[in-house]
C-alpha cells in the first residue's frame, strides 16, 4: 500500500474541529466589515445631530443676528430657508427623475431586448462611460454648451405653454430668463447624470428575466412589446424602483453641477423657466460654507441633516413600494 | 379548430449548425402524436418549429415547409406572432406568470388577442378553460391568488388552461410531465385524452410508456453522434412502433438497448 492509497477520512477523527486561523480570521473580517457600515452610519447621524443642535434649538434670535443669510427683517427663519431649499431640491430632483426614468428604461430595453448583440455591448459600454464623467465637467458643459442651446426652446415653451404654471414666464418682464440658468436646466443636466445609473441597473434586471416567462408570453402570440409588458416589466418592477431610487439619491445630493448652472433664489414657485427662484440644499451648503461663522456652520449642518432625512425617507418609501406586492414577485 | 399539419423536407439550423435534417411527416387533426428519442436528437427543436418558437433563439432558422391545412407557416407573408396564436404551446417546466393571479394567467393570452372583454365573459372563459384543464375544482376559491402558489402539477394544468383559453388549432407539449410526480402526470395524461376531441396535440416525451398510453401515432427521432444532425427514423401507429417497428434503431431504443 502506497501513501496515496491512504483514505483521508481515516486521518480525520469525528471530533476534530477544523477552525484554522484563516477560517476564524475571515469570519471576523467579514463581520467587522458589516459592523463598520453601521458604525459609520451612526457616526454620521450623530455628527449631524450634535453639530446642528445649537442652530435647531436656538430660540433667542441670536442665530438670525449672526448668520447673514437669514433675514428676520424679511420674516425669514432658519426653518423657512430650509423649507425653500427642500422644495427646490425635491422639485429639481423630481423633474430630473421624470425625464431620466423613461429614457433609461428605453435605453435599457433596447440594449437587453432589441439591439443586435454587438451593438448592445458597445452601447452598454458607452452608457457606463457617461457615469465616469465628473460632475464638475457636467456643470461646465451644461453652463457653456447646453444652456445656450436650450434657451430659445424655453422661450418657445413659455410662448405656447406659458398657461401651465411650470412654464410660466416672468410676470414682470413677460419673458423667460434670458440666461437660461433656470431650474429646468439644472434638472436636465441632473437627468443626464443619473441616466447611466438607472440604465445600468435596469439593464441588468431586464437581462435576468427568466427565459421561461419570456417564452410563455411569446408562445401565446405576444409581440415583442407585449412580451416585455407581460414578462419583463413585472419581473423587473422592484429593480426599476430600486434603480430609480439610486438615481434619485444621486440627484438629491448632487452639488457641483447645480451650483454651476443654477441662478439661485429662495421661493416655493413652480415656475421652472424663471431664474432666481430655486436652490438645492447641497448647492446652498457648498456656496455658504467657505464664508460661514460658527453659528453659520451649525445652521448649514442642520440643512445637511434635513437632506440626510429626506434621502432616508426616499429609500424607505422605495423599499415599501417594492415589498407591497412581494407575494406576486418573481422571487417565490 | 383542430387542423392538420404536413411537414415537407424541413431542415432546422442554429446558425450554421444543422440540428435536424430533412424531416417529412403528417399529423392528423384531433389526434395525439408523440415524438420520442434520446436526448439531443432534436425532437424538442423540431417541435418548436411547428409554432415558429424556434426562431426566437438568435441565429436560429429553418429550410423547408410546414403546412397547416395547406398554408405554409414559413411563407414570407405569414406573421410568426399570428402563428403562435393558432398553435399553442406547453413547456417542460410549468411557467405561469408569477406576477399574475390564477385568473389573470388564464386570460393573459386572450387579452392579447382581443384587448378588452366584459367581466362576465372573462369569468366564464376562466371557468371554462380551468374546467377544460381539470383544475377548476381545485382553484375556484382562490382565483385571485398568484399562479405560483399552486403545486407543480397544478401550475402545469394552469399553463394548459392558459393555452386552450385562446382556442388554438394545435397544442404542442414539450415534455409536459418531466418535472411532475406520477399523480400529476396521470392527471395531465387524462387531460390529454379529453383535449384530443377538440385539438390536434403533439407531445414530446422521454417516457415511452407515456407515449404508448396517450398517443395514436409515434415518431422516433435519433442522432448518429455528437455534432451530427437529428433525423426522423420512422413514424407509424403507436401500437406498431411499440410492437413491430420497421427500423432496427427504433426497436433497440424502445426495448431499452440504448438511450
Amino acid at each position: 500500500m502506497t501513501t496515496t492509497d491512504k483514505r483521508v477520512a481515516e486521518e480525520v477523527p469525528l471530533t476534530a474541529h477544523r477552525r484554522s486561523l484563516t477560517n476564524v480570521g475571515f469570519e471576523w473580517l467579514s463581520t467587522g466589515a458589516a459592523a463598520l457600515i453601521l458604525v459609520l452610519l451612526a457616526a454620521v447621524a450623530a455628527f449631524l445631530l450634535t453639530e446642528a443642535w445649537p442652530a435647531i434649538t436656538d430660540t433667542s434670535g441670536e442665530l438670525a443676528d449672526k448668520v447673514s443669510w437669514i433675514k428676520p427683517e424679511d420674516g425669514e427663519s432658519l426653518l423657512q430657508v430650509v423649507g425653500y431649499l427642500i422644495f427646490g431640491t425635491l422639485l429639481i430632483s423630481a423633474i430630473a427623475l421624470l425625464i431620466a426614468t423613461p429614457l433609461s428604461i428605453g435605453i435599457a430595453l433596447f440594449i437587453s431586448h432589441y439591439a443586435p448583440r454587438r451593438l448592445a455591448a458597445g452601447l452598454g459600454y458607452l452608457i457606463d462611460l457617461l457615469a465616469a464623467i465628473p460632475s464638475v465637467v457636467y456643470g461646465l458643459w451644461g453652463a457653456i454648451v447646453l444652456i445656450p442651446v436650450l434657451q430659445p426652446f424655453y422661450a418657445w415653451l413659455a410662448t405656447y405653454f406659458g398657461w401651465i404654471p411650470l412654464f410660466a414666464p416672468d410676470p414682470t418682464t413677460g419673458v423667460v430668463s434670458p440666461t437660461g440658468r433656470v431650474a429646468l436646466s439644472a434638472a436636465l443636466v441632473l437627468a443626464i447624470m443619473i441616466i447611466p445609473i438607472i440604465t445600468a441597473v435596469t439593464r441588468e434586471v431586464f437581462l435576468q428575466t427568466p427565459k421561461l416567462h419570456e417564452e410563455a408570453a411569446l408562445a401565446m402570440g405576444a409581440t415583442r412589446w407585449e412580451m416585455i409588458r407581460m414578462a419583463v416589466f413585472p419581473f423587473g418592477r422592484s429593480g426599476i424602483v430600486g434603480a430609480t431610487m439610486l438615481g434619485l439619491g444621486r440627484a438629491l445630493g448632487e452639488t457641483m453641477a447645480v451650483y454651476m448652472i443654477l441662478s439661485v433664489g429662495l421661493s416655493t414657485s413652480f415656475a421652472i423657466l424663471q431664474s432666481g427662484n430655486h436652490n438645492t440644499i447641497a448647492a446652498y451648503i457648498a456656496s455658504q460654507f467657505p464664508e460661514a461663522n460658527m453659528q453659520g456652520v451649525s445652521a448649514l449642518i442642520a440643512m445637511g441633516l434635513a437632506l440626510f432625512i429626506i434621502t432616508l425617507l426616499v429609500n424607505m418609501l422605495a423599499r415599501w413600494i417594492v415589498s407591497r406586492r412581494s407575494e406576486f414577485s418573481g422571487a417565490n | 379548430m383542430a387542423k392538420r399539419i404536413d411537414v415537407n423536407n424541413l431542415n432546422v439550423y442554429y446558425g450554421s449548425f444543422l440540428a435536424v435534417e430533412d424531416v417529412s411527416l403528417s399529423i392528423e387533426p384531433k389526434s395525439v402524436t408523440a415524438f420520442i428519442g434520446p436526448s439531443g436528437c432534436g425532437k424538442s427543436t423540431f417541435l418548436r418549429t411547428l409554432n415558429r418558437m424556434h426562431e426566437v433563439i438568435p441565429g436560429a432558422r429553418v429550410e423547408g415547409e410546414v403546412l397547416m391545412d395547406g398554408t405554409n407557416l414559413y411563407d414570407s407573408n405569414v406573421d410568426p406572432v399570428a402563428v403562435r396564436r393558432h398553435v399553442g404551446m406547453v413547456f417542460q417546466r410549468p411557467n405561469p406568470f408569477p406576477t399574475m393571479s390564477i385568473a389573470e394567467n388564464v386570460l393573459a393570452g386572450v387579452k392579447l388577442n382581443n384587448g378588452r372583454m366584459s367581466k362576465g365573459d372573462g369569468e366564464d372563459l376562466v371557468e371554462q378553460s380551468l374546467r377544460g384543464a381539470n383544475l377548476w375544482d381545485e382553484v375556484k376559491d382562490r382565483l385571485d391568488k398568484p399562479g405560483s402558489s399552486l403545486s407543480g402539477g397544478q401550475q402545469q394544468r394552469l399553463c394548459i388552461a392558459r393555452a386552450i383559453a385562446i382556442k388554438p388549432d394545435v397544442l404542442l407539449m414539450d415534455e409536459p410531465c418531466s418535472a411532475l410526480d406520477p399523480i400529476s402526470t396521470l392527471a395531465i395524461e387524462d387531460l390529454i385524452q379529453e383535449l384530443k376531441t377538440d385539438y390536434t396535440i403533439v407531445i414530446v416525451t422521454h417516457n415511452m410508456q407515456q407515449a404508448a398510453r396517450v398517443s395514436e401515432k409515434t415518431a422516433f427521432f435519433n442522432i448518429a453522434g455528437t455534432g451530427k444532425p437529428g433525423k426522423l427514423i420512422e413514424m407509424d401507429d403507436t401500437t406498431t412502433i411499440f410492437s413491430a417497428p420497421s427500423e432496427r434503431a427504433t426497436e433497440d431504443y424502445i426495448s431499452g438497448r440504448f438511450g
